[in-house]
């Protein structure tokens, strides 16, 4: 690939050395022979094997929890419930201060998603573990459950999180995040063409092909070492931390190898617990998950919904858009009231626009949690986005590019959210890749950069 | 439980365990042996992580049961390269980024193997066939192909 030495010239330093240059990576040798060391390729004498005793119902309330019979079948050396965690309602973000705690390690009273676990197994083999945890007797009363944003959001659907006494998350700004920017109805009066469109996900699996995990080794002194697969290290040691209530020191976490994450092991999910069983038997507990869980129980991408009405002249600039977005959270926060917030600050797209109305709401369903996946909260906006340009471009009969070209931000554009633009290099990427398609605009639009107009 | 003894060769080297009737051959090697170069993505025969050669065929090491191995002659891809000299295939997928998370590696370095042990000179088509049963989450396969394609050339050459 060249890097054409035409763009911003007088910024770049063209001593480079590794650019466009290909260098071997430095993990490839240890995979190639094997000898890469995830965090299942360890093995400590006494290992116990943790299994997770699940929620059939997708919302019930629990009567009551009978674990003697798995208690007394061999090979068990601990079985646990709620009390065994010091501090069991958590939520992950209350790191950067987003809360309320939302989320029980292990569910207390009440299930609010299929799947959620109940009751913790610690056994010598994982075939202990597995048939212990199917004598573990919980009884449920099934409640009703909700399984739609829109349904969710109705008056007199069932509440799905007590901790938030409603489906929506309550951001500082109320129910949604809000972005306003010129004045979107006037904009649409101005208009000569007004489109709106409505675009729906569904929730995405990462599917590593490494599932989730982690091994805990006591190292006797009160301190623990995890092993983990985690794709967010200091975030998982800290949860852990206030989850069992001990300080970070006595915390030792090692990991960094991944085998495969996508956003599907930044949640703080096997760690805690399985450090708990290694804290109250002394021993090392390995807690891996099934294909199955890596498949039904991780979180997957949130589902959402996008309704994006845009009001566009004839000579291609758009003059007003206004959209709103839903992210389905599923049954707890995780980090999707972060997601949702991202949208709304991206949801303009790339693009200047000086009527702007934005409204992105984080709704909880009785659905798996969902949490993060590449770039999750702007994906689906963008494929929104870049669909409805696609239209809007039809609509008036221009070519798609050329109105992307039309409509681009540059450097000094203020952004809907009241960021200036600065390094923009959209119209740069547009240049390159109408050339490298050999789909050809019009030259005026070859000619500009994205430096602020008129410099 | 009962144990039963189990004996094979493991990349050139005579092994001897004594282990749990049903222990597949994916546990024996990773947790009796410390072979940890096949990896378990499944442990239900759908992802190819697992991947080992058994007397010169491919086989998923966690549908194999360690006791049928008796007398068999096992490679992983652990022990691929001699003295530190990575083998054709290795050397391959080094340079063709065909790995990333790695995870999935050893598995295709297998399949790929004996792909080529029969059929030298595969088309396109004869690598993708025979690379079905793995299952790569990060690459997209293509420099996957590309390697195995690349490995197939050099050995021809040094043939020649
Ligand atoms: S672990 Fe054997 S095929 Fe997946
Ligand atoms: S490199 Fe990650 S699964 Fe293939």
């Amino acid at each position: 690939m060249e890097l054409r030495k035409s763009y911003f010239a007088d910024q770049r330093k063209d001593d480079l050395h590794e650019i466009g240059q290909p260098r071997p990576r430095s993990d490839s040798p240890g995979h190639v022979t094997g000898k890469t060391t995830y965090f299942a390729d360890r093995n400590f004498p006494g290992m116990l094997h943790l299994k997770m005793v699940r929620s059939p119902h997708h919302h019930a309330r629990i009567r009551s929890i009978d674990t003697s019979e798995a208690e007394k079948h061999p090979g068990v050396v601990k079985v646990l419930t709620a009390k065994d965690v010091p501090h069991n309602v958590y939520t992950i973000l209350i790191l950067i201060q987003i809360g309320p705690e939302d989320e029980t390690v292990l569910a207390d009273g009440k299930v609010r998603w299929k799947g959620e676990a109940v009751v913790a197994v610690l056994a010598e083999t994982e075939r202990a573990a597995q048939e212990a945890a199917a004598k573990v007797k919980v009884d449920y009363e099934v409640l009703p459950a909700v399984f739609d944003m829109d349904e969710a959001l109705k008056p007199g659907a069932p509440i799905v999180n007590e901790y938030h006494g409603r489906n929506y998350y309550l951001y500082d700004s109320g129910e949604c995040r809000k972005v306003r920017f010129g004045d979107v109805e006037a904009g649409f009066a101005e208009a000569d063409h007004v489109l709106e469109q409505a675009y729906q996900s569904s929730p995405i699996e990462h599917a590593p092909t490494e599932t989730t995990g982690c091994i805990v080794a006591p190292e006797g002194n009160d301190r623990f070492t995890c092993y983990t697969n985690t794709q967010a290290m200091f975030f998982t040691l800290d949860n852990a931390s206030i989850i069992l209530q001990m300080p970070g020191n006595k915390l030792h976490f090692v990991g960094g190898t991944v085998g495969g994450g996508f956003g599907g092991k930044v949640d703080v999910i096997v760690e805690p617990i399985a450090i708990l069983g290694a804290k109250l038997t002394g021993r090392p507990v390995c807690f891996i998950y099934s294909r199955e869980e890596e498949m039904q129980i991780s979180s997957p991408r949130a589902a959402e919904t996008v309704v994006i009405k845009d009001g566009v002249m004839n000579d291609g600039r758009i003059v007003a858009r206004k959209v709103t977005g839903h992210t389905d959270a599923g049954a707890y926060s995780r980090h999707s009231p972060y997601g949702a917030q991202k949208g709304a600050g991206h949801y303009p797209g790339p693009y200047t626009i000086p009527n702007v109305w934005i409204d992105t709401y984080c709704v909880y369903t009785n659905r798996t949690p969902s949490s993060a996946m590449r770039g999750f909260g702007v994906t689906i906006g963008d494929f929104a986005l870049e669909v409805q340009m696609d239209k809007l471009a039809r609509l008036i009969g221009m070519d798609p590019l050329e109105f992307r070209f039309l409509n681009a931000y540059r450097d000094g554009d203020m952004k809907a959210h009241r960021q200036p633009t600065e390094g923009a290099a959209l119209i740069e990427c547009m240049q390159e890749a109408s050339r490298a398609a050999n789909w050809p605009v019009a030259e005026q639009f070859m000619a500009i950069s994205s430096y602020a107009k008129g410099a | 439980m009962a144990k039963v003894p189990v004996q094979f060769t493991l990349n050139g080297a005579e092994k001897a365990e004594f282990i749990d009737s049903g222990t597949t051959l994916l546990h024996a090697l990773r947790d009796k042996i410390g072979d940890t170069s096949p990896k378990g993505g499944c442990h239900q025969g759908t992802c190819g992580a697992c991947s080992v050669i058994i007397d010169g065929e491919l086989r998923l090491s966690c549908l194999t049961l360690a006791e049928a191995c008796n007398g068999a002659t096992i490679i992983t891809t652990s022990g691929l390269s001699e003295r530190g000299v990575l083998h054709p295939l290795q050397r391959a997928f080094l340079d063709a980024f065909a790995t990333q998370c790695g995870f999935c590696t050893p598995g295709m370095i297998m399949a790929a193997k004996v792909l080529l042990d029969h059929t030298p000179n595969p088309s396109r088509e004869d690598v993708v066939e025979a690379l079905s049963g793995n299952i790569c989450r990060c690459t997209g396969y293509e420099p996957i192909i590309q390697a195995v394609l690349t490995a197939a050339r050099s050995n021809s050459q040094n043939a020649a």
